[in-house]
């Protein structure tokens, strides 16, 4: 696996090594990642693609801290992680998660989530900020009261994005942060969260099963089967079709189309 | 942003409103539209109603009666309902029945309002805290639910007060050690499925502690189902009152408690019915009451039915 | 206007579904007319379209408050509107099969999987036990499980959800019926997964004859796999086409979906967003049935 090394510390916003995430224990434990190395630059949109159980989620849950049962080493900003993350670490990074029916606490105003990351850091004129990324995620300030079930699944998504941005990271999490949505609210999603990475100097780290998306809004990306990266590369290599891998290969065809003769042609890589 | 709201017309318009412009309004829409669930079952009005009226008798109870609930007439004992001035009769020492029946409905108030404040509150901290940590803290505050929710609950109510002595208060106690456990069961039950949602891990990335979790996040969500538990509970907790006030464990002569009142009136009962019905006609309908606003607030606070 | 066709299998005409709810009516699916012969008709729209409520009514599985209306919906000379839910359930599952979103819900969770495909083959065929199993694990091969003997004696629970979805397929195919109704039957599966379950479906319509209306979001796999594209907008058909002429569409609601997808090949700076006209609710729906 060649470990990118090419990159200076200095530029580096996160470094993976050798990650291995497990769940459980003994004979039922699941081996959900393995070995896996990976590289991202400051400023960089970096793609994380496969299928349902390649392990793509679970590197982003090992990132944020939220699955604890990893070894390896991650660092952000030069700076190795432990098991417990510390305030600064979420001041840094945040998340946006896959569905957004699930994110938002069904009996929290858009105010409370978004504000409560502000209160939990003692960030001062909360009031102000919230209607300030209101208006940046596009959402009016009619909506800072209402409950998410009041709002479509594309402004829920909006809202999660805003309370990630509440501490003004400088790394975003993103978990399939469209799948569960139309393509028409699918485009809008995407195109804020460009223009939320020029303006705030983002780095992403995104995690799709679909190469489109990836193709759209990464520089570089990641093939995972299995719990592993199978290849590694950059988008101009995935848009002139000449991944090396034939799983790789494979992903980009399937996701072309149907075609009757294709189907029949399609290998279980394991 | 106040003023818009302001001069809207009228309160209905503010309650209704799509665009609420403080989080006291976005919470009384809430509350209005959970109210207006509520009010499209009858049944559940109707519960209401017989609760509302409990808690009325109980206030102006010194205005409703006609008579002083432990004044003795012994010249009029015995009196059928329906005779003039004693509209449902006299007990066996001549006190007037309605009088009794509205004073006792304060004690009534009294033991639900106190086991109210107490178990289910112990059972939510329980619950939610043993789900949300999971491991040997779950484990162990199980175990200690386990013990509890093995006891018999008259039972042990009857071995409280017996160590204790007779009293209300004793009683009320008795109650409440019991009647915690399924509070925490359930509260642990709703813990467990929303723990791994993504709406909590997102609140531990922004760095938040497990007390603040636990309760701005998870105690919101368990609440619902334990207030439904609660109104439904509360004929089984006024059962259990009038049970002990019945074997003379209870609220102690010559205080109006229902459950003791049936059990003096069970000596006349084959021929002046009336002393031992009256008061059980009260635990009737009090207990009907509440089981009718709990089935209408589990419909109308279940937010899984209310898509 | 051509009158019902040989060809046609399921022909709707003036098909509405509406929700009356305390304040107003939802008019979830509005007049439309479609039909299905021997072929694969992808219903393509997006969430609250109608499309769901389209394949549920055919199936006769609108339940009240929700009211269908029809002026007609005939299924190979069966007058569906006219059906009994007694009748319907002869119809159901087998003549008229329906794979759907999520399979957990659609299996019986106290009965092993092999038993439950294999009473939907013997209900269909009158078949005996042991063609019945063979058939079974003729099936579960057939969408690509790779231990078929222990999926046989599993429980609905003990299966992943990708897996789930296959057997639901499995069990829906089993009875081999006329029409099947697929509501997003892949959504939940890998792309390369996806790719051998429809070719097992495809196989079965142009081999077997059989009709297919394919209810998806996913307009690229419409594109690719139908034969047919009916697109539905608020509860109506704004436009109808030949797959292979989709890229084609003149609909602006049609274009707009399609110009809002991002694609591999063709990089854009951004994706164009859709602009939603009024007009568009409220001008006549297309008639789908004849093309």
């Amino acid at each position: 696996m060649p470990a990118t090394s090419d990159v200076s510390g200095a530029d580096m916003a996160l470094l993976i090594s050798h990650l291995d995430v497990r769940f459980g224990r003994g004979e039922e434990a699941v081996h959900a990642v393995r070995d896996v190395s990976l590289t991202v630059r400051r400023g960089e949109s970096f793609g994380l693609v496969g299928e349902s159980g390649s392990g793509k989620s679970t590197v982003l849950r090992a990132i944020a801290g939220l699955a604890t049962d990893w070894t390896g080493r991650i660092a952000v900003d030069g700076e190795d992680l432990g098991r417990k993350r510390s305030k600064a670490f979420y001041e840094t990074v945040q998340m946006v998660f896959q569905d957004p029916y699930g994110s938002l606490h069904p009996r929290h105003t858009v105010d409370r989530t978004l504000s409560e990351p502000a209160k939990i850091h003692g960030i001062g004129n909360v009031g102000g900020r919230v209607e300030a990324l209101l208006h940046d995620v596009g959402l009016g300030p009619e909506f800072r009261f209402r409950y998410p079930h009041q709002l479509s699944g594309g402004q829920r998504q909006r809202v999660a994005i805003a309370r990630a941005l509440m501490l003004e990271p400088r790394i975003l999490l993103l978990d399939e942060p469209t799948s569960a949505l139309d393509v028409s609210v699918q485009a809008e999603i995407l195109n804020l969260l460009q223009r939320l990475k020029h303006e705030h100097g983002l780095t992403y780290i995104l995690v799709s099963h679909d190469l489109a998306v990836i193709a759209h809004m990464c520089d570089r990306l990641a093939v995972m089967n299995a719990g592993r990266v199978v290849e590694e590369m950059d988008v101009d290599q995935l848009r002139r079709s000449q991944p090396q891998h034939n799983y790789t290969r494979q992903l980009l065809n399937a996701s072309l189309g149907y075609d009757r003769d294709k189907a029949d042609s399609l290998l279980t890589f394991d | 942003m106040t003023a818009s709201s302001a001069n809207a017309p009228g309160l209905r318009a503010w309650l209704t409103s799509e665009t609420p412009s403080s989080p006291l309004q976005a919470r009384c829409i809430q509350v209005y539209l959970g109210w207006l669930g509520l009010a499209r079952n009858p049944l559940a009005m109707l519960g209401l109603a017989i609760v509302v009226c409990l808690i009325l008798a109980a206030i102006f109870a010194p205005l409703l009666a006609p008579y002083d609930p432990i004044a003795q007439d012994l010249q009029r004992r015995l009196l059928p309902p329906g005779t003039p001035g004693n509209l449902l009769g006299t007990d066996e020492l001549g006190r007037d029945i309605l009088s009794r029946l509205l004073y006792g409905a304060r004690i009534t108030l009294y033991v639900v309002a106190l086991v109210v404040v107490t178990a289910p509150v112990f059972g939510l901290l329980i619950g939610t805290v043993a789900g949300y940590a999971g491991g040997w803290v779950d484990t162990v505050l199980m175990r200690f639910t386990d013990i509890f929710l093995a006891f018999p609950r008259l039972v042990l109510a009857l071995a409280f007060v017996a160590a204790l002595g007779p009293g209300i208060g004793n009683a009320v106690l008795a109650i409440a050690l019991t009647s915690w456990p399924p509070y925490a069961r359930i509260a642990r039950a709703e813990t467990l499925t929303i723990r791994n949602s993504d709406f909590i891990s997102a609140i531990r990335l922004q760095g938040a502690s497990p007390l603040r979790i636990v309760t701005g996040h998870v105690v919101p969500l368990c609440l619902s189902s334990v207030i439904v538990r609660v109104t439904l509970d509360m004929a089984g907790i006024i059962l259990t009152a009038a049970g002990l006030g019945f074997l003379g464990l209870g609220a102690q002569p010559p205080l109006p408690e229902w459950g003791a009142m049936i059990s003096t009136g069970r000596l006349y009962i084959l021929d002046q019915w009336w002393v031992a019905t009256m008061p059980g006609l009260a635990i009737f309908t009090v207990s009907l009451g509440f089981n009718l606003l709990g089935d209408g607030l589990r419909d109308a606070l279940d937010p899984r039915s209310s898509r | 206007m051509s009158g019902p066709g040989t060809g046609s299998l399921l022909e709707v005409e003036g098909l509405s579904i509406d929700f009356p709810t305390r304040t107003r009516t939802v008019h979830a699916v509005r007049d439309i007319s479609f039909s299905v012969g021997r072929e694969k008709v992808g219903i393509v729209g997006e969430s609250g379209s109608g499309k769901t409520m389209t394949g549920r009514a055919v199936l006769g599985l609108i339940r009240p408050p929700g009211i269908v209306t029809a002026r007609r919906m005939d299924f190979d000379g069966i007058d569906l509107t006219k059906l009994s839910e007694r009748e319907y359930r002869r119809i159901r599952g087998n003549r008229i099969a329906m794979v759907m979103q999520d399979p957990k819900f659609s299996l019986n969770p106290v009965m092993t999987i092999g038993r439950q495909i294999d009473e939907a083959y013997r209900v269909a065929a009158g078949a005996a036990a042991g063609a019945a199993r063979r058939r079974t694990m003729e099936m579960l091969k057939a969408v690509r499980i790779r231990d078929p003997e222990r999926v046989y004696k599993a429980y609905p629970h003990e299966v992943s959800g990708g897996m789930g979805q296959r057997i639901m397929i499995a069990m829906m195919l089993v009875a081999e019926p006329d029409l099947l109704i697929a509501d997003e039957p892949t959504s939940a599966l890998d792309v390369t997964v996806q790719m051998q379950v429809l070719a097992i479906v495809d196989d079965l319509v142009s081999q077997r004859g059989m009709g297919l209306m394919f209810i998806s979001h996913d307009l690229n796999l419409v594109a690719s796999f139908c034969d047919r594209v009916v697109i539905m907008y608020a509860g109506q058909i704004v436009e109808t086409c030949r797959a292979s002429e989709l890229h084609k569409a003149t609909h602006p609601y049609t274009r707009g979906l399609l110009a809002s997808l991002p694609r591999v090949d063709q990089p854009v700076e951004r994706l164009s967003t859709l602009v939603r006209e009024e007009s568009w609710k409220t001008e006549p729906g297309v008639d789908a049935r004849n093309l």
